[in-house]
């Protein structure tokens, strides 16, 4: 009793603290210099019609870099925490089966769902999307194709190979932009072509798919592992 | 008519309330996983109103989709844990 | 309509602490922190938000020459598209650290863990 007393009180304290915060905010009516500058600079300097990618990408690309050490660093940690002994020939448990809704309708589905992910990442440049969009929506599809057939095992280095070599294609694309152009991951590498195409922005959309491959395989890689953990 | 965006914005942050203390207090845990599900899914929908189309397709592929999903894995592996330390639960 | 969206964010802040303060069981732990995890990314996006103008997309409505006038601030954006990717990198980890203490001690109890105490 005297613990749950305590949390509200504590509750009530970091609540009196928003309630200030809440209290003192008024919205801006115009843009601030930061967004302002990015909202004139982006079409002309990068290229990019969706403006959140241009800065995700290009503007603050090494917060993003971070990011994806960051989702490395975890992935990994899942797949080591989770790994079971050595033991090559342990026997599959016996499941019950899937119903023919579910393996018909994945193998329908499941393409669809890929392609629409690729899509996603290859247009962030155009159109609300990217990187991390599309590796979710790629990492859905494979978690279907595992809900469908339980048995089937990942292969493990397939996945951690497609992840390396997203990650080092990526450092590789900003040092270039390092060495060609203006700064780490400059996206001037690449002609910029005109606004609103599917080959403009330089090298956004191939930095977009490094991220979405990289990223996909990431979640991928933890539900694999997760999903071959025993039932306790 | 600038009315209308705002009783939807108030219906959608009641309905995210609401959900919130289901999933606190929820009697059994797939309630409440689930109802972490609905809030994150309905949180979505707010971003799309608040004009941030790609924080609410990160917003649902990832937290109504893959969050949910993760929870279930692992909760389908720890079957005897499940009414551990509720105040009315499993005595162990 | 900014600011009622920052009043549930706050509220929703509140009540995942209270669900990772009060409740014992570890799974339902990581669902409060989730829950805590979206007010967050509610608040920052509302920060950005500003009333009658619209997505930071340049496309055939707006063009490159109008858009300081008509689109909202694209940081808060940007920020909290990081955030809820390592937000789910932070809960699988959590996930994968409750499934190894279950394999350990077959409880989830968290007052049962208690080799750290003094």
């Amino acid at each position: 009793m005297i613990k749950r007393l305590l949390a509200l009180l504590l509750l009530a304290a970091i609540g009196s603290v928003f309630a200030v915060l809440l209290l003192g905010y008024t919205p801006d009516a115009e843009l601030n210099l930061t967004a302002r500058y990015y909202a004139e600079r982006t079409a002309a300097d990068i290229g990019a019609a969706n403006i959140v990618t241009a800065i995700v990408v290009t503007y603050r690309g090494l917060d993003t870099l971070g990011e994806v050490t960051v989702l490395f660093l975890s992935a990994t940690i899942v797949g080591l925490v989770l790994a079971q002994g050595s033991g090559p020939g342990r026997s599959p448990s016996v499941r019950t089966p899937v119903g023919e809704l579910l393996g018909t309708g994945a193998r329908v589905l499941a393409p669809l769902i890929l392609l629409l992910g690729v899509y996603v990442f290859v247009n962030g440049h155009l159109t609300p999307g990217g990187g991390f969009q599309g590796g979710a929506i790629v990492a859905s599809g494979m978690l279907l194709l595992l809900l469908a057939d339980p048995l089937r095992q990942f292969s493990h280095g397939l996945i951690s190979t497609i992840e390396s070599v997203a990650g080092i294609a990526y450092v590789a694309i900003g040092v270039l932009g390092l060495v060609l152009a203006g700064g780490f991951l400059d996206n001037r590498i690449l002609p910029l072509g005109t606004l609103g195409e599917l080959a403009s922005a330089g090298a956004i959309p191939l930095i977009y798919s490094l991220i979405g491959l990289k990223v996909g395989a990431e979640f991928s890689s933890m539900l694999a592992s997760l999903s071959e953990t025993e039932e306790l | 008519m600038s009315h209308l965006p705002l009783a939807l914005v108030g219906l959608l942050c009641i309905a995210m309330v609401i959900a919130a203390v289901v999933a606190i207090r929820g009697r059994s845990l797939p309630i409440a996983i689930l109802a972490a599900g609905l809030v994150s899914l309905v949180a979505s929908v707010l971003f799309l109103v608040l004009a941030s189309p790609d924080v609410a397709m990160t917003e649902a592929a990832i937290g109504s989709g893959l969050t949910t999903f993760l929870f279930f894995f692992v909760l389908g592996r720890v079957r005897g844990g499940q009414d551990d330390g509720q105040p009315d639960g499993g005595q162990s | 309509m900014a600011l009622v969206a920052m009043a549930t964010g706050f509220v929703l802040i509140l009540i995942g602490f209270y669900g990772a303060l009060t409740n014992r069981n570890l799974l339902r732990m990581i669902v409060a922190f989730t829950i805590a995890d979206t007010g967050v990314n509610i608040v920052i996006v509302a920060i950005g938000y500003m009333h009658g103008r619209t997505a930071p997309i340049l496309d055939a409505t707006i063009s490159a020459r109008e858009a300081v006038a008509r689109i909202i601030d694209p940081v808060p954006q940007a920020l909290v598209l990081t955030a809820i990717v390592i937000g789910l990198g932070v809960t699988a980890l959590m996930l994968a650290y409750a499934y190894k203490l279950f394999e350990k001690k077959r409880t989830l109890d968290i007052a049962r863990f208690a080799e750290l105490k003094w």
